[in-house]
C-alpha cells in the first residue's frame, strides 16, 4: 500500500511525514516524529495514555489516523512546558507525588491541562469525571485530583 | 540488629521532596519500554492459539517466510533444546520456555505458537495472516474446581511434585498444609461455629505500559535486551537459558517501567524477540496489545475457599481452618501456599490449620500479583469473622483486637513474630473519626486486617563519590514507584550532604552484581539497606581519609553532618572537614572513593494493615459505590511519606477493582471474552472517593532505619473490607467476588449471596 503524505503543526513545529493509511496519528507521533510522551496503553481509546489536543480539543491519539492530521494543530506533553519553565500542572504533579510509575502521566496532565481551559474552577466530580478516560493503576487517583485542584486554585490566583 | 543501634532522629529520611526522575515523567522525556528504536530495526508479532486446549499437528510458515518484508519466522525449534522439564517449580526455566513459546500442545486461548520479524509493525501483523498452523482440539477446562475432579482434562502429566498426597488429580500440582493445635477440640470449645465457602474470580495487574522489548542477539552469543520489567537479572538470566547463551553475554537494561505490581517479574515477549534477532540477525522490537497483555501474560490466580471459624461469646476465637483452592493457568505455580500461610496470620491463634492447593487450568501461566495469594484468603476469612461478629452481636474491630497477634505471638504459618504494629493499627482505626461517623441510609461499614511477609531478595549497590562531593548512586531495583527519591533520602542522611545533589541510577546488568527483582515489598527494605550499608563504606574511607590527613588514628575520627570531626577532645582539635574538601583530593590521598553493598538481608519485617470502608449499594441497580475509605498501615519507618501514601491508596483502589468489577470472564469455548479495558474494567477517578491513609510506624528491627516494605500489604484488607460494608448494606452476605451489579441484584432477590 502505498504512503499518504501529511504536513502538519506539533507543538507549534511545522513537520511532514508519509504515512500509511492504516497508520494512527499515535503510530506516526511516536514512530515518525520521535515523539514518544504520548504511550500506548490500550489502543482502543479506553485508557488516554496517548492523549493530545487536536486544534483544542483533548483526543486519544490512537483512536484518529496519521493522515487526519493533515493541516491541524495538535498539541503532545512534549509542548506542555515553556522551554525550561514547567506547566503549573506539571509542577504541582511532582510535588503532590501524583505520578508512581509515570506512563499514564503525559495523558493525564494533557487531559487536565485541556480541562483546565475548558474550565478553570472544576469541582471534585466534575474533575474526577473529566479524569475518568485517563486510566491509572498505581495513585487511586487521590493524588492526581488534589494536584489538579490545587493547581485549579493557583491558576485562579494568579489570572 | 538490636533496636539501640537503630537511627531514631532524621535530617532527610521523613521529609517529602521532589523525586529526581519526576521532570522527566512530567515531560514525555522518560524512555519505556516502547519508546527504544535501533537502526535497521525489525518488528516482531506473535501468532497464538485460539484454542484453550489443542493439539499442534503442524505449523507451515513457508507463505511467511517467503514474503519480501518477513526476515525470521521462530517456533520452538527455534529455543535452547537443553532446558529441563522438572515437576513443579524444580523446572521454572522449562515452564517459561513452555509458556512464551507452546511446545507439543496449546495450553491456553493466547498461547504463543509462532513469532515474525518484519521490516514495520503492520508488515509483522500482516504476515502473521500467513502462518498456517494445524490444531487437534482437546477438551479443556478453565474452573478450578473442575479442574480438580476426577474426568477433568488433564494438561500436562508428571507436572506435580512431591508435595501433593496420592490419590489427586494430576492437574493438582503443589500442596501445602500447616498450623498447630487441636482444631476439632477448638471448634469444640466455640459458642458459634461459621463454615462458608467462597470464590475469587482472576484479575490482572492492569499495569497500563504493555510489555515492550527491544532486543539484540549476534551470531557471536552476545546481546543486548532493553525491556520494561522489574527485574533485569532475572531476564538476563531466564533469557540466556532459554535461548542457550552465557548469561554474562546478554546485557540487559531495563527501561523505566510504567508499572508492573508483580506481573513483569518474568519474561514473556523477551526471549522470542531475542530469538527473532538471532534468526534475522538485526534488532528486534516486540510491543504487546492489550489484548495480548490480557491473554497471555499473568493474570492473578482464581481461588475456590472453605472457610471454618468457632468463637466464644466473647469473641474469642477457639479454632481456625481454611481450605484454600487456586487456580494459576498451564502451569504449576499458583500460590496456594502463600494464601493458606497468610489467610489467619493476623491473628493470635491456639487451634489454627489451613492447607493449600496448586492447580492446573487451561489459562494463562499466573503472575504474582501484589501479595500474591493472601487478598482471597483475607476475603474468605474476614468474611467469616465478620458474620460472627454479626451474630454475637459483637464489635468487628474490639474482636480483631482481641484476638490480634502481637510481639511474641505464635504465626498461624509457623515462626514467632518479632515486634509487629497489627495492634496499633487496629487502636489508630477504633481512635479515627471515619469509625464512629454516622451511616446514612443504604451504607453499611466494613473493616478487615491484612498481612503479608515482605522479602528481602539478593541485592548489590554501588555508590561512587565525585570530586566535586556529590554522589552516584547505583541501584540495581527497577524505580516504580519514586524509588530513587527514598534512595536518595536515605543515602544523604548517611553521607549528610543535600538530597539534591545525588543521582540515582538504575544500573544495567553489566554494570552492578545481581540483583533479585522489584518484588515482595523489597526496594525500600533490601536496595535501602544496601544504600545505607553502601553509604556508610564510604563514609569509613572519608574517616580514613581524614585520620592521614590529621595524624591521628580512624577510630579517632567520626562522621557528623557531612564532615569528619574528631571523635572526641581527646582525638586533638581539628576543623570539621567536609566531604567536598576530601573527595577533591581523593586521587592524590588514596584514589576514587566508593562504597558497596552485597548481600541478601533477611529481617524484612512482617507487615500489617486495618482498612475501613463505606459502601452504598443501589437497590435498583446492584451498583456499589465506595463512599469513604481509610488505611491504616505499619510502615516501619516511612522514607518519603508521600510514595508510602501513594502505595496504600493504590493498593486500596486496586482492591477495590477486584471486590467491585474486574474478572476475567471465559466463555464455553475456553476463550477469553473480555481482553480490553472497555470489559475489563478497573477503578477510574470517577468511581473512587479519596483514599485516606494513616500511616503507623513500628520499626522493623531488621533495617537500619526501621523500614518495612510497604508496597504489598495494601491490597490484602480491601476485598473483605468492602465485601463487609457491602453485605452490611446490602442485608446479605456477599460470598463470590466480583460484586458486580447482577450478582448484588441476584443476591437481594434470592435473599442470599
Amino acid at each position: 500500500m502505498s504512503k499518504l503524505h501529511v504536513s502538519t503543526t506539533v507543538n507549534g513545529d511545522s513537520v511532514e511525514f508519509l504515512c500509511d493509511p492504516r497508520e494512527t496519528l499515535l503510530d506516526c507521533l511516536r514512530d515518525k516524529l520521535n515523539l514518544t510522551g504520548a504511550k500506548e496503553g490500550c489502543g482502543t481509546g479506553d485508557c488516554g495514555a496517548c492523549s493530545v489536543t487536536v486544534d483544542g480539543r483533548l483526543v486519544c491519539s490512537c483512536l484518529m489516523l496519521g493522515v487526519e492530521a493533515d493541516g491541524k494543530d495538535i498539541a503532545t506533553v512534549e509542548g506542555m512546558a515553556d522551554g525550561e519553565e514547567l506547566h503549573p500542572l506539571q509542577q504541582k504533579f511532582i510535588e503532590y507525588a501524583a505520578l508512581q510509575c509515570g506512563i499514564c502521566t503525559p495523558g493525564v496532565l494533557v487531559a487536565a491541562k485541556a480541562l483546565l481551559e475548558k474550565n478553570p474552577n472544576p469541582t471534585e466530580e466534575e474533575a474526577r469525571y473529566w479524569l475518568a478516560g485517563n486510566l491509572c493503576r498505581c495513585t487511586g487517583y487521590d493524588k492526581i485530583i488534589r494536584a489538579v485542584m490545587d493547581t485549579a486554585a493557583d491558576m485562579r490566583e494568579a489570572s | 540488629m538490636a533496636l539501640d543501634d537503630q537511627k531514631s532522629v532524621f535530617k532527610f529520611v521523613g521529609t517529602r521532596p521532589d523525586r529526581p526522575d519526576g521532570l522527566d515523567k512530567v515531560t514525555g522525556r522518560a524512555k519505556f519500554g516502547a519508546d527504544a528504536y535501533a537502526a535497521g530495526m525489525l518488528h516482531g508479532a506473535i501468532l497464538r492459539s485460539p484454542h484453550a486446549h489443542a493439539r499442534i499437528v503442524k505449523i507451515d510458515a513457508s507463505k511467511a517466510e517467503a514474503h519480501p518484508d518477513v526476515k525470521a519466522v521462530v517456533t520452538r525449534a527455534d529455543f535452547s533444546d537443553k532446558v529441563e522439564f522438572k515437576p513443579g517449580l524444580a523446572g521454572e526455566f522449562w515452564n517459561v520456555l513452555e509458556n512464551v513459546m507452546a511446545g507439543e500442545k496449546a495450553l491456553y486461548d493466547g498461547h504463543a505458537v509462532a513469532a515474525v520479524a518484519a521490516t514495520s509493525a503492520l508488515a509483522a501483523r500482516d504476515a502473521l495472516k500467513l502462518i498456517e498452523v494445524e490444531y487437534e482440539v482437546l477438551p479443556h477446562v478453565t474452573d478450578v474446581d473442575k479442574a480438580m475432579v476426577a474426568d477433568a482434562p488433564v494438561i500436562r502429566e508428571g507436572a506435580s511434585d512431591y508435595s501433593v498426597p496420592e490419590g489427586l488429580h494430576p492437574n493438582v500440582v503443589r500442596y501445602h498444609e500447616s498450623g498447630h493445635g487441636d482444631v476439632e477440640a477448638g471448634f469444640g470449645e466455640a459458642d458459634l461455629v461459621i463454615e462458608d465457602s467462597f470464590t475469587t474470580e482472576a484479575t490482572h495487574q492492569g499495569y497500563i505500559e504493555p510489555h515492550a522489548c527491544l532486543a539484540s542477539l549476534g551470531g557471536d552469543g552476545k546481546g543486548e535486551l532493553w525491556c520494561t520489567t522489574q527485574g533485569h537479572w532475572i531476564a538476563q538470566k531466564t533469557c540466556a537459558a532459554l535461548l542457550g547463551i552465557e548469561t554474562a553475554q546478554l546485557r540487559v537494561t531495563a527501561s523505566e517501567i510504567g508499572g508492573g505490581f508483580g506481573g513483569k517479574t518474568t519474561v514473556f515477549i523477551e526471549p522470542v524477540a531475542l530469538a527473532l534477532s538471532r534468526k534475522a540477525n538485526r534488532p528486534v522490537k516486540i510491543v504487546m496489545s492489550r489484548s495480548e497483555v490480557f491473554r497471555a501474560t499473568g493474570p492473578t490466580s482464581s481461588a475456590s475457599m472453605d472457610i471454618k471459624i468457632g468463637m466464644k461469646k466473647d469473641g474469642t476465637i477457639t479454632a481456625a481452618e481454611g481450605i484454600f483452592r487456586l487456580q494459576g493457568g498451564a502451569f504449576p505455580g499458583a500460590p496456594g501456599d502463600m494464601t493458606a500461610m497468610c489467610a489467619f496470620a493476623p491473628y493470635d491463634l491456639t487451634n489454627v490449620r489451613q492447607v493449600g492447593y496448586d492447580v492446573m487450568a487451561n489459562r494463562p501461566k499466573q503472575a504474582a500479583y501484589r501479595a500474591p495469594g493472601a487478598p482471597m484468603g483475607a476475603f474468605a476469612v474476614e468474611s467469616v469473622l465478620d458474620e460472627l461478629c454479626n451474630q454475637l452481636g459483637l464489635d468487628p474491630l474490639d474482636v480483631r483486637l482481641k484476638n490480634a497477634a502481637h510481639d511474641g505471638s505464635k504465626a498461624s504459618y509457623g515462626p514467632t513474630y518479632d515486634q509487629i504494629g497489627l495492634v496499633k493499627t487496629l487502636e489508630e482505626a477504633k481512635a479515627h473519626p471515619h469509625y464512629s461517623a454516622p451511616l446514612k441510609p443504604g451504607q453499611g461499614r466494613g473493616i478487615s486486617c491484612g498481612f503479608w511477609f515482605n522479602h528481602g531478595g539478593e541485592t548489590s549497590v554501588s555508590l561512587a563519590l565525585s570530586g566535586d562531593g556529590s554522589a552516584q548512586l547505583m541501584v540495581g531495583t527497577p524505580d516504580i514507584g519514586g524509588s530513587r527519591a527514598s534512595m536518595a533520602l536515605m543515602a544523604a542522611e548517611v553521607l549528610g550532604i543535600p538530597y539534591e545533589n545525588i543521582r540515582v541510577t538504575v544500573a544495567d546488568t553489566a554494570t552492578l552484581g545481581y540483583n533479585d527483582v522489584s518484588h515482595g515489598s523489597r526496594v525500600t527494605y533490601a536496595s535501602g539497606l544496601a544504600t545505607i550499608k553502601a553509604a556508610k563504606h564510604a563514609v569509613e574511607k572519608l574517616c580514613e581519609r581524614a585520620a592521614t590527613k590529621w595524624g591521628i588514628p580512624v577510630d579517632a575520627v567520626k562522621w557528623e553532618d557531612g564532615c569528619a570531626v574528631p571523635s572526641g577532645p581527646n582525638a586533638g582539635d581539628f576543623d570539621p572537614l567536609p566531604l567536598a574538601d576530601i573527595t577533591a583530593n581523593m586521587g592524590a590521598t588514596g584514589g576514587p572513593i566508593s562504597g558497596h553493598f552485597e548481600a541478601t538481608p533477611e529481617g524484612a519485617g512482617v507487615s500489617f494493615g486495618t482498612h475501613i470502608v463505606d459502601a452504598e449499594v443501589d437497590p435498583e441497580t446492584g451498583k456499589t459505590a465506595i463512599t469513604r475509605y481509610t488505611v491504616i498501615q505499619d510502615a516501619g519507618k516511612a522514607i518519603h511519606p508521600a510514595y508510602v501514601e501513594g502505595q496504600y491508596q493504590g493498593g486500596a483502589a486496586q482492591g477495590i477493582g477486584w471486590a467491585l468489577n474486574e474478572e476475567y470472564i471465559y466463555g464455553e469455548d475456553g476463550r477469553l471474552q473480555n481482553s480490553i479495558f472497555l470489559d475489563y474494567r478497573i477503578p477510574v477517578a470517577s468511581d473512587l472517593p479519596m483514599i485516606d491513609t494513616v500511616i503507623v510506624e513500628v520499626p522493623n528491627p531488621g533495617h537500619p532505619f526501621g523500614v518495612r516494605g510497604v508496597g504489598e500489604t495494601g491490597i490484602v484488607p480491601p476485598l473483605a473490607a468492602i465485601a463487609n460494608a457491602v453485605s452490611n448494606a446490602a442485608g446479605v452476605r456477599m460470598r463470590d467476588l466480583p460484586m458486580s451489579p447482577p450478582r448484588i441484584l441476584a443476591a437481594l432477590k434470592s435473599g442470599d449471596g
